[in-house]
């Protein structure tokens, strides 16, 4: 029988969730013999090659690439998670929301305290643009299930991972729920 | 906290009988027998204002705020129902989200009621889009900071100031979602606000925070931190029972 594939992107975080999820510690030998890892930032892979069983995803939507990654596993995970408060309210990335892009580029490339000759802000057309403001992923997909936290701690990871492959819902218990 | 006297009666909560004596509210009859009723904007010392509405219950088949509604002889109330405790997670998605809650960035983390009530209810992610509403800072006083982004609208400040304190530093500005936390005179720095009022005291969020205060208890040891909220009133009808 072959095993559940697992795959994991980070959006626009930190890759602290993912950092969390490693912090998993000897049970991740467990998790190598639970699961085969698909596309993911650990094993570099870039592309899907067919359906994967579990997706898990970490930051919000900040520009244009992450919302293709995130198009591009919700087409191919069959159950798809956002992790931590990135993925689920945009987190710090937000706090950019109540400020406006243009006033935020301006401030970072124009009248930041190290600009030099007036500053330009970056056009290059292999940067990705920057959307008006940050979206949690469920605003952007379907999103099947919510781990909270910043990051969620690895036992949070480890419980919710293995409620999944076992079927069932990620219910976490009250020490495990965190939205920091 | 007076004995029940003669005076005293029951209601029923949940199919329990809870002993009320006249003038007491459902939700303090509870609190004195150790039923904790989901809430936020109700405060122990502060008259209640049914301003949240997270306390609703059904109170012979209707709904209304426990943290108002006075306890009569042989009602029957309803809270800790699927439906009931949906309509509050519903209402603190709703507060989530028309607000700028940054739990990771917030020194209320792990002491906030808000979200130790969504922790208690099972919210892991508002159902509800994003506001990202434009709220004002009021850094203006030595020791005292508002962070509107948190703010909840709950009146615990305002009540505590003009009732508790006499000074009325807090009012609320606009109606409806335009509703906004105001200072008298505009800037808390002009205010005769102290960090000791009772108003400083009071804010369930991290909106109006004591500055300089802020990280000092350790992860693990804040006050939401082992136990959800309400732990502390649960505990006294389990020491009544034994």
């Amino acid at each position: 029988m072959t095993k559940p594939k697992l795959a994991t992107c980070s959006l626009a975080g930190c890759f602290g969730c993912h950092m969390s999820l490693l912090d998993i510690d000897e049970r991740i030998v467990e998790l190598v013999d639970l699961v085969d890892l698909d596309k993911s930032p650990f094993d570099d892979k870039k592309e899907f090659d067919g359906p994967v069983d579990i997706g898990l995803v970490e930051g919000g939507c900040a520009n244009e690439h992450n919302v293709h990654v995130l198009k591009q596993f919700r087409q191919h995970c069959r159950i798809l998670v956002s992790v931590g408060a990135c993925a689920i309210t945009g987190g710090i990335p937000a706090m950019r929301n109540m400020v406006g892009l243009r006033e935020c580029l301006e401030e970072a490339y124009l009248r930041g305290p190290t600009v030099e000759d007036g500053g330009l802000i970056p056009n290059d057309e292999d940067l990705p643009l920057l959307l008006d403001r940050v979206y949690p992923s469920h605003e952007i997909v379907k999103i099947d299930y919510f781990l909270p936290g910043c990051p969620p701690s690895a036992d949070a990871i480890w419980a919710a991972l293995k409620a999944l492959l076992s079927g069932e819902a990620p219910n976490l218990p009250y020490p495990l729920l965190k939205y920091e | 906290m007076s004995e029940p006297g003669a005076l005293s009666f029951t209601i029923t909560v949940d199919g329990v009988e809870v002993t009320a004596t006249p003038g007491q509210t459902i939700l303090e009859a509870c609190d004195a027998a150790g039923v904790y009723i989901p809430r936020l904007c109700y405060h122990p010392d502060l008259e209640p204002a049914g301003h949240c509405r997270i306390c609703t219950c059904k109170i012979d088949g209707r709904r209304s705020s426990a943290c108002t509604m006075p306890a009569v002889r042989g009602m029957v109330v309803e809270s800790e129902t699927p439906e009931l405790n949906a309509d509050r997670r519903t209402l603190v998605e709703m507060l989530f989200v028309e607000g700028n809650h940054f739990c990771p960035a917030c020194e209320k983390s792990g002491d906030c009621e808000l979200q130790a009530l969504g922790y208690l209810l099972g919210m892991t992610a508002p159902a509800f889009p994003y506001q990202w509403p434009q709220r004002e800072l009021d850094a203006s006083h030595p020791d005292v900071f508002i962070d509107r982004n948190r703010c909840v609208l709950c009146s615990r400040c305002i009540r505590a100031s003009r009732d508790v304190d006499g000074k009325s530093v807090f009012g609320f500005d606009g109606r409806g979602i335009h509703m906004r936390l105001n200072v008298d005179g505009g800037r808390l720095g002009e205010t005769a606000l102290a960090a000791a009022d009772k108003a400083a005291q009071v804010c369930p969020v991290g909106c109006i925070v004591i500055k300089r205060t802020g990280y000092q208890t350790p992860y693990g040891e804040r006050t939401f931190d082992q136990a959800p909220i309400g732990s502390d009133i649960a505990a006294v009808g389990k020491g009544a029972k034994t």
